[in-house]
């Protein structure tokens, strides 16, 4: 088996190490469709994580935020570049193999940079959602389109900027703009026709169920879009999303009631996109606390008795654990410092509301900031330590509550936000036990907005505000590598076999992408 | 303030007059900056300006950050010694080609599809479908001249594209791996085949590399009938990337 592998990876085709090993591949935003940004492998360890080196980078050629998780297939790493560009790269030297750029129209709204989350892959497609608000669907080999529909029109302020997921034959796209008053989605679309199977509207009409959480007709600016990549249950067949902020984002006063479903987590069933259960975070909110994170889908004993849960570790400073078959609430914990709601829940999850934490004209402190607890970065969970590493950030802000008539296509926040003037944002690593809410370990890593990864081989990847990439104990949170990159993370680190056969640890920072392994190791066989 | 109409009529004059310095002004630099490659507009060997459409210039501003930058990957280079006033007096130009009449094509469109499917499709992607050995035509009607298609049918080499360089690597262990060059540095060389696998060469495991060089890897279809070819290219004119 040795000369055979050994064989095909320096003679022969690249694709032919697809299955290799279990983990070689990195095929889904989270590496797993049960959202766990957790690797299998083992050829890096505790032990001789000090000897991680750079292997290779690749540079873009823009000067936008790059917040790709690339996804990797027999050793081919797919990537998408800001706005939403495409690019394949060889994973032994970092070179590009083909290369998918696409024209813009000008002046698309777009609430915080022209960014892209990454690439779905399946079968011989990449599919990749647009800053236009399109769904493409590119040739594997060499980056032709195969189709492109418009998902959403973009003038009215929608844009993709999340990675698509892969669910059976089809593939899910997500919705951004909810700094527009756009109305959130989440659709599906046939991988391989591009024709539209089904579309979950976040905000009902007026006259459906939930229609009622909101004032007037304010239903039809509440935004709760979906721009972070959900999670999938094949044996529930249920997709789980997190759901944006509703809109306007700072002045609710037009908006009464709960504004469901924004700040929620929402099941869809997979084939109809019927909605199974919803759970709300952060009923009415009025400081952008975006339940967009990814839910994490764990099988665990929970007092005794099997169940299926998703963890969730909010925006909003709350940890949440749910029965994910009914949507039951189990677990609430403040896991961050907040000031927004009473530390304690109530028996079915909801908060309290805290006086004084209303946007004013003049100003409100509230804990956290509108960029909350967390935000996009990935979370990871290990299988083996059954911990939960939260990248996590702690800072107040002041809120300002303003008019704002809505236009379509222009900004529709009735306010806006400052960071606590005085103080300095915090952050760090934790590592959350989910039976518990709390956490066993923290490691400071100042506000980062890197993701984490976890391995098999006992680590935890993730980056420091600065740029600087680590690697934790995941038992300890002892650091026992660090490399200065130089250039500050918005993205989320992956692992896989390389073209060498080796593991590799790639992320991006700055304007390029990073991949680390052990130079002096043989490959994997 | 009303003026006397003498001065009217001066200013109206004046400002026909700039109108069409502006032009002329545009069609001088055209010729002299953009001609060599993109001909009239229509015959080059560059992207046919003759079209309401470009792809990589959906706006007038594109179109100037284009004429400025030029396309990064393509051949489309950036201009040297244009002020920012000549770049839109050239930008003013295109746009004015790109709303008079386009050539009229001899050819079935429909024959030429048919032909396309059975000869070329095998090679070349149109609208998702079709082999990666060639460069995908899905618009390469807004791209190219029909005199260009012409010529790059019957005579490839002589219409080499950057990025499709035939190769046929040998490796030791008699294997011969024969497709396009995607890269090649010291140590590795990367290629596509005609199945659509990309395969990753160690150079110390060949025995053998034969390049295409200056020859396409496509065949030089001169013994088509006039008609087909017409009919071939009426077709390929067609494909306008919607």
């Amino acid at each position: 088996m040795k000369t055979l592998l050994t064989s095909l990876i320096f003679t022969g085709a690249i694709f032919a190490q697809t299955g290799a090993q279990t983990g070689a591949d990195w095929l889904h935003y989270q590496g797993n469709q049960e959202g766990f940004r957790f690797s299998p492998l083992t050829q890096v360890t505790r032990a001789n994580a000090g000897k991680l080196q750079p292997l290779w980078s690749y540079q873009i050629d823009k000067t936008d935020k790059f917040e790709v998780s690339p996804v990797v297939r027999g050793g081919i790493m797919y990537i998408s570049e800001p706005p939403s560009d495409v690019t394949a790269l060889e994973t032994r030297s970092g070179k590009v193999l083909w290369k998918y750029r696409r024209v813009y129209p000008d002046n698309i709204p777009t609430c915080c940079g022209r960014v892209n989350r990454g690439v779905a892959i399946s079968g011989d497609r990449i599919y990749v959602g647009t800053l236009d608000a399109h769904l493409v669907a590119l040739d594997a080999s060499s980056g032709n389109v195969i189709w492109d529909v418009e998902v959403a029109d973009f003038h009215k302020g929608y844009s993709s900027t999340v990675a698509p997921m892969i669910v059976k034959d089809k593939v899910i796209i997500g919705s951004a703009g909810g700094e527009f008053g756009v109305r959130g989605y989440l659709a599906a679309y046939d991988a391989k026709t591009g024709k539209q199977a089904w579309r979950f509207w976040t905000v009902p009409a007026a006259g459906e169920p939930g229609s009622e959480t909101w004032a007037g007709t304010s239903m039809k600016t509440g935004s709760a879009t979906t721009w972070v990549t959900g999670a999938y249950d094949p044996g529930l067949n249920t997709l789980y999303w997190g759901t944006g902020n509703p809109g306007p984002d700072w002045n609710p006063k037009t908006r009464a009631g709960d504004n469901l479903y924004s700040d929620s987590i929402i099941a869809l069933d997979a084939d109809t996109g019927k909605l199974k259960w919803h759970f709300q975070f952060t009923p009415h909110d009025m400081w952008d606390l975006d339940s967009t994170q990814t839910p994490i889908l764990v099988d665990a004993n929970w007092k005794g008795q099997a169940r299926k849960l998703v963890l969730f570790a909010n925006r909003n400073c709350f940890y949440y654990v749910l029965d994910r078959t009914t949507g039951e609430f189990l677990l609430g914990k403040q896991y961050v410092r907040q000031t927004w709601a009473e530390p304690t829940l109530s028996d079915k999850g909801r908060p309290t509301l805290k006086a004084g934490t209303t946007p004013t004209e003049q100003g409100t402190t509230v804990y956290p900031n509108s960029p909350g607890a967390t935000n996009y970065q990935a979370a990871a969970y290990s299988p083996n330590t059954k911990l939960h590493y939260v990248m996590t950030r702690d800072e107040g802000g002041v809120f300002y509550s303003g008019d704002d008539t809505y236009k379509a296509g222009s900004w529709f926040l009735a306010g806006r936000f400052v960071s606590k003037p005085g103080e300095d944002a915090t952050g760090g690593v934790k590592a959350m036990d989910p039976m518990t809410g709390t956490a066993k370990w923290t490691f400071e890593t100042g506000p980062s907005w890197s993701g984490v990864l976890a391995t098999a081989g006992g680590l935890v990847f993730t980056a420091m505000a600065d740029g600087d990439m680590i690697a934790l104990d995941d038992a300890t949170g002892k650091l026992l590598w660090r490399y200065p990159m130089g250039g500050k993370v918005n993205a989320d680190p992956v692992s896989y076999v390389g073209a060498d056969g080796k593991q590799q640890i790639a992320i991006a920072s700055g304007h390029a992408i990073f991949a680390f392994g052990l130079r002096d190791t043989p490959p994997i066989n | 303030m009303q003026l006397p109409a003498p001065f009217r009529r001066l200013i109206f004059l004046a400002l026909i007059c700039a109108s069409a310095s502006f032009a002329q002004q545009g069609e001088r630099l055209y010729k002299f900056h953009c001609a060599f490659c993109h001909g009239k507009g229509d015959d080059g060997m560059a992207a046919n300006l003759v079209s309401p459409k470009l792809p990589h210039a959906p706006s007038d501003a594109a179109l100037a950050n284009i004429i400025r930058n030029g396309i990064p990957g393509t051949d489309m280079p950036a201009s040297l010694g244009m002020t920012d006033a000549e770049i839109r007096q050239v930008a003013t130009y295109v746009r004015a080609l790109g709303r008079t009449a386009p050539q009229k094509v001899a050819g079935d469109a429909a024959k030429g599809q048919a032909a396309f499917d059975k000869q070329c499709r095998g090679c070349h992607m149109v609208k998702g479908s079709g082999g990666v050995m060639g460069p995908d035509l899905s618009d390469i009607g807004l791209r190219r001249s029909p005199a260009n298609l012409k010529s790059s049918i019957v005579e490839p080499d002589a219409n080499l594209v950057a990025g499709w360089q035939g190769i046929t690597v040998k490796t030791k262990d008699g294997k011969s791996v024969r497709g396009i060059k995607l890269n090649e540095d010291m140590l590795t060389i990367h290629v596509r085949t005609a199945d659509g696998k990309i395969q990753s060469i160690a150079k110390n495991q060949t025995s053998g590399i034969e390049r295409a060089g200056a020859k396409s890897t496509m065949p030089a279809f001169k013994q088509l009938p006039a008609a087909d070819l017409d009919n071939l290219i009426a077709y390929l004119f067609t494909l306008r990337g919607e």
